[in-house]
């Protein structure tokens, strides 16, 4: 108790402990890679390349004009087998370019060390390198990176935080990233710093992950001044954004506002590690640290995944999923993630882990009746009613809805996860705001029939 | 599981298959781990015909012949469940109901059970009666049986018990429609039917057995009918332990309080109620004692009295009919607490908290309503 955190929220088993003593090891090189052209929020790219080109492992392969978008790299060499719709990991099908490789490895000498000045480094040049070598959040949004750091004009962002809070159970890629690579992370955060111009830097690390405290402060050495390692209580969900800017700088981000409206960039521990490589050694966003866990997963591993490598391929370099029965298979953790109708479906940028749950967990659950406990509300980060919004979701009260705050949800499930009934509360907020949603667009194409209709 | 296998197969043989399926199947034809259990269950399900025109419908999922569950975030919940917390919560009254027993005998026990099985019995003749699932293992209903008798007084009658433990159930709480729909705590509300249909025999105490081997007198008062008829103080150590007269449950401070502090370690009642509760009586109370304290009592005495304890840890805490917005909780517990102290104080009856805790039930919708916590992010005008 006593270290900085958020108001309300949730204690889950966590399960850390089946992953987080596992180094990062690199997957083996995988022999064809789907690459979803969908990856990251804002506009789907379109293909560079065609089918039977070939392409080298790192070169951009697909594109698109607009502004909050990011490139996409091959992460394989090899030959462009097709471009064709896919299943994607987010649920629908995705256009995808396949690549079927040549076995080759390029050598991007990331182990090398800083080969670059930082000081000798424009804003500009650090950000277009980071547009143009694709990053994005890697915590699993998928916003693109040197969106963040293009403030608006008359914005000012005075601080970055850098999020390695890693409060989803079982996930522990961020916290082998700075245990392994804190100095990596460390410099890219001052990239961050230099790129928007922000004079603060804080890190959010939650006490669960001492010894990655520690790694970080090492990197930082003694004299450091101007970023900040900050300890958090454990507790779900910390690495949300707007959780984690109240609990680090207690700034609230105002309702339906971004983060840059406080002057606060938040940015992930593992978007920092591939700012670094970008910088340093030219090398886009091809792979990712995936953490494979989870009670059915034979051996729990934290693998250096490439970008389209199967879910199959994966859990299989982790020995399987284990005997019998019957999975759920997750693209993130088991709070937030997605759960797979196949197993054929890519790791894209966003993936932090791959959760496969068995047993008693993955039972559909009877809900009874709303004994008022008050745990939601309890629970909420956002301080919502959330068996109200429930109610209202799955009565198709949307009125009441919207009024109640059903769009200020964040979806971090801590009311499903708390509610002894075991109402599907969160399920019934999103069929709220799915109605809500439809209904605007109902009323928009009619309000459009009608507008043709007089033009007529 | 043979059924599975065998839509897990078709997909991938059907033309439509998009044409990654050739590679993916060298890539990823059964899993080591699955290869060798699943081939048995494959080729018993081969020959099955019904499951081929099934296939199509399902989803390709991946060779290895493992069943895929596909389900909307979470999917991982607490093991907290309805049950559990009212199986705590009987738990809880094991010390009070231990006590009651202690002071009453024999008499104490046959109440309890009497009202425990009609509560029970009520509960399950009406569920089936609506055509639910029974639900009497849950607990709800046992609490209500509990709570009831352990507000009696130890001379009721046993018709009457069954009355009130009926009405309770009934009227309390499957009218408005079962567990979580009730507006008012059934215990309460079966308490008070009983005191309009049984006004004299609601109000005749007996002097527990400790005390009558050494007083010759069976029939006395409780120390808040001494105090307002009689203008008598009654040592507060003896209403502590519970060693005067009063409602069989609801004499002994010690035995309650162990209960409802077992509670809140378990997380089950939220501390504000039951504190907030007490607190308001000790204040309100403290106000009066110190304008007068020969006329009324200190505030000790109020806390400890008739049914302060038990209305505060198992009644005011029941999570149907209090708020759920933690400046709802608030609004409820001083209300009351203040109702309580005005009953006790001003009223023609000696005790107030029964009626104080059903008064505040009733505004529990509104209260709620409009005292909805402030959205995160909800900006005052001018700030940031």
């Amino acid at each position: 108790m006593g270290l900085k955190t958020f108001d309300r929220g949730i204690h889950p088993a966590y399960n850390k402990e089946l992953a987080s003593s596992k180094a990062i090891t690199p997957a083996a090189l995988p022999k064809t890679v789907i690459i979803p052209l969908r990856q990251h929020a804002g506009a789907p790219c379109t293909a560079l390349v065609k089918k039977g080109d070939v392409v080298e492992e790192g070169q951009k392969i697909a594109d698109v004009e607009a502004f909050v978008s990011a490139p996409i790299h091959a992460s394989i060499s090899g030959k462009v087998k097709e471009i064709d719709l896919y299943q994607h990991p987010v649920g629908m099908k995705v256009p995808s370019i396949v690549i079927t490789g040549d076995g080759e490895k390029k050598d991007w000498g990331t182990s090398g060390g800083v080969t670059v000045d930082l000081a000798s480094l424009t804003p500009d040049a650090i950000r277009t390198t980071i547009r143009e070598s694709g990053i994005v959040g890697m915590g699993g949004a998928g916003f693109p990176t040197a969106v963040k750091l293009n403030a608006p004009k008359g914005k000012k962002i005075d601080t970055i935080v850098l999020n390695g809070c890693e409060c989803e159970p079982y996930l522990t890629a961020d916290h082998r990233i700075m245990l392994e690579e804190a100095d990596k992370v460390v410099w890219g955060m001052r990239a961050l710093m230099k790129g928007v111009g922000a004079p603060n830097g804080f890190i959010g690390i939650e006490d669960n992950k001492k010894d990655a405290i520690e790694a970080i402060k090492l990197a930082l050495g003694p004299s450091c001044t101007d970023i900040k390692v900050i300890e958090l209580e454990t507790k779900y969900p910390q690495g949300a954004e707007k959780m984690l800017i109240k609990a680090a700088l207690n700034r609230k981000v105002p309702k339906g506002k971004l983060p840059l409206d406080v002057g606060v960039v938040v940015n992930n521990v593992g978007t920092a590690a591939a700012i670094f490589d970008a910088l340093n050694y030219g090398k886009p966003l091809i792979e990712r640290v995936v953490t494979v866990s989870g009670n059915g997963i034979k051996e729990p591993k934290n693998l250096l995944c490439r970008i389209g490598t199967t879910f199959e391929e994966i859990i299989k370099q982790c020995g399987g999923l284990k005997e019998g029965g019957e999975f759920e298979v997750l693209n993130g953790g088991p709070m937030m993630g997605i759960a797979q109708m196949q197993l054929d479906v890519p790791v894209i940028k966003g993936t932090s882990g791959i959760t496969a749950l068995m047993g008693e967990v993955i039972k559909p659950k009877k809900y009874d009746a709303c004994i008022r406990c008050a745990s939601c509300v309890e629970a909420c980060p956002m301080a919502l009613m959330p068996y109200r919004l429930g109610d209202y979701g799955n009565m198709q009260r949307l009125d009441d809805f919207n009024g109640w705050g059903g769009f200020d949800c964040i979806e971090c499930g801590c009311c499903s996860y708390v509610c002894p009934s075991k109402r599907p509360l969160l399920q019934w907020i999103r069929l709220g705001k799915l109605r809500v949603r439809q209904n605007q667009q109902a009323q928009q194409e009619q309000a459009q029939l009608a507008e043709q209709a007089s033009a007529k | 599981m043979a059924d599975d296998t065998q839509d897990n197969k078709t997909p991938q043989d059907t033309p439509k298959s998009t044409p990654e399926s050739s590679v993916e199947k060298k890539v990823t034809t059964p899993t080591p781990d699955s290869a060798p259990e699943k081939p048995a269950p494959k080729a018993v399900a081969k020959p099955k015909p019904p499951a081929k025109p099934k296939a199509p419908a399902e989803p390709p999922v991946a060779p290895s012949a493992d069943k895929l569950v596909v389900s909307s975030s979470p999917h991982f919940l607490n093991d907290e469940s309805i049950p559990k917390i009212m199986h705590n919560v009987v738990l809880a009254l094991v010390p009070a109901m231990a006590a009651s027993v202690y002071y009453y005998g024999l008499r104490a026990v046959l109440l309890l059970v009497v009202c425990l099985v009609t509560c029970l019995v009520t509960e399950h003749l009406f569920l089936m009666a609506r055509k639910r699932p029974t639900k009497i293992y849950d607990g709800s209903a046992a609490i209500t049986g509990i709570l009831l008798g352990l507000m009696l007084p130890p001379g009721f009658s046993i018709f009457g018990a069954i009355l009130g433990s009926f009405f309770a159930v009934a009227v309390g709480k499957q009218l408005f429609g079962g567990l979580g729909y009730n507006i008012f705590n059934p215990a309460l509300l079966g308490r008070a039917f009983l005191m309009a249909t049984y006004p004299v025999m609601s109000t005749s105490w007996m002097e527990p057995r400790t005390v009558q081997a050494a007083v010759d007198a069976v029939s006395a008062a409780t120390p808040l009918a001494l105090l307002k008829f009689e203008g008598e103080f009654s040592p507060v150590l003896n209403m502590f332990t519970g060693n005067v007269a009063g409602s069989m449950g609801e004499t002994s401070v010690i035995a309650i309080l162990i209960g409802g502090l077992f509670l809140r370690y378990k997380g089950y009642i939220n501390w504000k109620l039951p504190l907030g509760y007490l607190g308001t009586i000790a204040m309100f109370s403290g106000i009066f004692w110190l304008i007068d304290p020969s006329k009324y009592a200190n505030p000790l005495f109020h806390l400890c009295a008739g049914g302060a304890m038990l209305g505060a840890w198992f009644m005011v805490t029941d999570m149907v009919t209090s708020p759920t917005t933690p400046k709802g909780q608030w609004i409820f517990v001083v209300c009351a607490g203040i109702l309580a102290v005005v009953i006790r104080l001003f009223g023609g009856l000696p005790e107030g908290v029964m009626y104080s805790i059903l008064f505040m039930n009733a505004f529990v919708p509104l209260i709620n309503r409009h005292t909805r916590p402030k959205i995160f992010g909800t900006m005052k005008r001018n700030s940031h």
